[in-house]
């Protein structure tokens, strides 16, 4: 197995997800587009800290922190989503413009 | 050490990454495009539980596992209430993405930065091999890791957790005085 063949899986994933975050318009769906964004870079992390033999498993370390925080954003994300459909009556993210002008 | 294409495609591990990271990309493009609000969110199951299976080939037992705990378990429900909150349309709608005419910028741009992105890592790569290590990743060595050389960032983790179970109640509480005006 090559290191490329992971990088590359996650390269891929990150820019799905990008694509995800940019064209998505409800608002749950866009918190989705960003967990496949942090998937790639966990693959990432996990793939180096194997390619490195880190004898301090780094790289495993930081994915399991990124998973801890990924789970605290999604609880925050979908609040506050909860909260703006609450007010709005609407989770599309472009009906959101009142800071616009 | 590099690796030739006949090396790499003779490999069994190959053909078994490549039975994972197919469906892992299909499913993450189904989880950006789908018309489906429920089924999108379900494809984001598949997509993780390729990236588990990836972990795991790599011998990153306890982080493969923690995903499938974590993520599939707890987040992905997570994701589901919210579309049932926010009384998101559960058929086929046409209103989840934008329309084509901003589609498309997207795309050039995420089309780009993987062009660039692939570009850097087979430049900077080329066909190193990775080297497995002979057996798993101890779950033991990365409890210690965590324990003395991250300690601090492992405690400011927990206050981060801490910090959202209390924002997540305080944002998705209704305000008991409107209750009463209710």
């Amino acid at each position: 197995m090559t290191i490329v063949q992971f990088v590359l899986l996650g390269a891929a994933l990150f820019s799905i997800g990008l694509y995800g975050v940019l064209t998505r318009r409800n608002a749950v769906l866009v918190l989705a587009s960003v967990e496949v964004m942090l998937a790639a870079v966990n693959v990432n992390l996990v793939a180096f800290d194997v390619y490195l033999a880190d004898a301090s498993s780094a790289g495993q370390v930081m994915a399991l922190f990124i998973i801890a925080l990924a789970a605290a954003e999604v609880g925050i994300g979908i609040a506050i989503v909860l909260m703006i459909f609450r007010n709005r009556r609407s989770a599309d993210v472009d009906e959101l413009d009142t800071m616009r002008n | 050490m590099t690796v030739s294409f006949t090396d790499w495609i003779t490999e069994l591990a190959n053909w078994v990454f490549l039975l994972i990271a197919i469906p892992t990309v299909a499913a993450a493009f189904f989880v950006v495009t789908a018309k489906n609000v429920v089924r999108a969110v379900l494809s984001l199951v598949v997509t993780l539980a390729g990236t588990a299976a990836l972990f795991l080939m790599l011998g990153a037992e306890f982080v493969g596992w923690t995903v499938v705990l974590v993520y599939i378990g707890a987040v992905v429900i997570l994701f589901l209430m919210g579309i049932m909150i926010t009384q998101s349309p559960l058929r086929k709608s046409t209103d989840l993405s934008q329309p084509m005419s901003t589609r498309t910028p997207a795309i050039l741009l995420s089309v780009i930065l993987f062009g660039v992105i692939a570009w850097a890592l087979i430049v900077s790569f080329g066909a190193e091999a990775i080297p497995l290590p002979d057996e798993a990743t101890r779950t033991a060595s990365i409890g210690e890791a965590l324990f003395t050389n991250w300690v601090i960032p492992f405690e400011a983790v927990s206050f981060v957790l801490l910090a959202a179970l209390i924002g997540g109640i305080t944002l998705a509480r209704r305000d008991p005085s409107e209750e009463v005006d209710a």
